[in-house]
């Protein structure tokens, strides 16, 4: 379980996250949706332990990885995969280094269990005869594909999936919809999503969190949400320009 | 307030300053930790090092070339024209060569490390290493340290041994000055310690291009331009440490001064 506690984060004098507070629960896919510029980035960050808080916690399985060093931070990482928005796909590697590349260094991985590992996972995706492609010879789904393949080939516990259908075409958003839930389902892992996606986030979500001005106004099932009250909530999820929400 | 006005660029200074150093301890650190990066490091030792031999080549030639010649003249004034091997052997190993070969290095290489590392960090490559378990200064800053500490000095040598024999040709095919004369007048004038002066320089040479390419790499912020301006910083900062340490290096090292 990730529990995220009274989370601050400023950069000079912009205050991006207010006191976030929100629970991840393990086996479930928890999504966290919000407008462009509403900190979904960089709470993103902090839970991977990639940015420190100004204030506040993160507790990983009991553990708080807000003060944790940085040789212990580099072994909570373990239990992470992070699929990027832009895939971060190392250019100069291959479709096949790249998804090798996280196994490389652990124990026990010989050559042979890493191509099994990477054929298996290309497999999963349904890229199995690219690996020798570089992700520069990649469309964006490709490349989104490649970047899910190169994570659930580690194993990880928790996947996050930053924005995994922006700059998709519908069908291929769905084809990454469908591919996030029979991950979390067949690896029987933790899932977060962020997105700002309402049709992806209502199929793939055990639980809706909404962020907006840097604090979690709303918790909900996709159902709750799509039922909900709040005005804030209500004019983001249908995409009206009219309404309580500020655009700067 | 003049005051005031000076003390953001006076913090934003010294913390640079601060940030490369603790990179450079950490970038040392890390060298010895295991697992070991030896394909990483013989990547940049080729492409850093073995690809650099033609420009260094053509560098020396005319560097020793063009010194010959100048000194030639210059002495012809006194009569003391003899002493052409003399002043080029000396002052090439000893300066021209480490700080050319430095600043050359600084050119081709820091501008590389800082433009290829800053790519990486607004493409969320850099961050990637991380959620993969992989430290980025030991990924990318730590094999590119010890391949340029390795190759700078060893492309000084050539350096020098090229320039010298530029030096030679021209002093013997253009102001036809006896051939055994400029030998004998660089090997008597040569101490050893004239060469080593220079590689000792060369390693820290080495060491400053790789730091600072790779400090501006990986401070990059804002895309394209962000990128354009990394790479156009680290090769200033490299170049005006190599020159203004160069003085230093002269004064501090016992045998530089003879």
């Amino acid at each position: 379980m990730i529990e995220i506690r009274e989370l601050h984060k400023s950069f000079a004098d912009k205050k991006v996250l207010q006191g976030v507070d929100l629970a991840i629960e393990t086996g479930e896919t928890t999504t966290i949706i919000g407008g462009s510029g509403s900190g979904k980035s960089v709470l993103f960050k902090h839970i991977i332990g990639l940015m420190k808080p100004d204030s506040g916690s993160i507790l990983v399985d009991g553990e708080d990885i807000t003060r944790m060093g940085e040789g212990d931070l580099y072994g909570m990482v373990e239990k992470f995969g992070l699929v990027f928005q832009s895939g971060a796909l190392f250019d100069s590697m291959t479709v096949g280094q790249n998804v090798a590349f996280g196994m490389k260094n652990r124990k026990g991985m010989t050559s042979a269990a890493i191509a099994t590992a990477i054929e298996h996972s290309l497999g999963q995706v349904g890229l199995a005869d690219i690996a020798h492609m570089l992700p520069a010879e990649l469309s964006g789904g490709m490349k989104k594909r490649v970047a899910i393949a190169r994570v659930i080939a580690r194993k990880p516990q928790i996947i996050m999936f930053d924005e995994p259908t922006t700059g998709l075409d519908p069908i291929m958003a769905d084809i990454i919809n469908d591919l996030i839930i029979k991950v979390t389902d067949d690896m029987e892992i933790t899932s977060i999503v962020i997105t700002h996606d309402m049709v992806s986030a209502y199929k793939i979500s055990d639980k809706i969190a909404v962020l907006y001005e840097g604090r979690i106004i709303e918790t909900g099932s996709a159902d709750g949400i799509r039922q909900t009250q709040n005005a804030v909530v209500r004019q983001f999820i249908e995409g009206r320009a009219e309404g309580p929400i500020k655009i700067r | 307030m003049p005051a005031n006005r000076l003390k953001k660029p006076l913090h934003d200074f010294v913390g640079t300053c601060g940030e490369i150093v603790i990179l450079t301890g950490k970038a040392f650190v890390l060298i010895f930790k295991r697992p070991w990066n030896l394909a990483l490091i013989e990547n940049h030792l080729y492409l850093d090092g073995i690809k650099s031999i033609p420009v260094i080549f053509l560098m020396s030639v005319f560097t020793g070339g063009v010194l010959a010649l100048q000194s030639y003249y210059g002495l012809q004034r006194f009569g003391a024209e003899v002493f052409t091997g003399s002043l080029v052997g000396v002052s090439l190993t000893k300066e021209l060569i480490p700080v050319l070969t430095g600043l050359m290095l600084a050119g081709r290489v820091s501008a590389s490390y800082s433009a290829e590392i800053g790519t990486m960090v607004v493409t969320e490559q850099v961050d990637a290493l991380f959620t993969f378990g992989v430290n980025p200064v030991k990924y990318l800053v730590s094999p590119r340290l010890v391949a340029l500490v390795i190759m700078t000095p060893m492309l000084t040598l050539f350096g020098d041994f090229v320039s010298i024999m530029g030096g030679r040709l021209v002093a013997t095919l253009v102001v036809h000055q006896n051939p055994y004369l400029f030998d004998s007048q660089v090997f008597v004038s040569l101490e050893i310690w004239d060469v080593v002066s220079g590689l000792i320089k060369a390693v820290f040479f080495g060491l400053t291009i790789a730091i600072i390419g790779s400090y501006f790499g990986l401070k990059t912020e804002g895309g394209a331009k962000g990128v354009g301006r990394a790479t156009t910083t680290a090769v200033v900062v490299s170049s005006v440490i190599i020159l203004v340490s160069d003085f230093f290096w002269t004064k501090i090292l016992p045998f530089s001064m003879r």
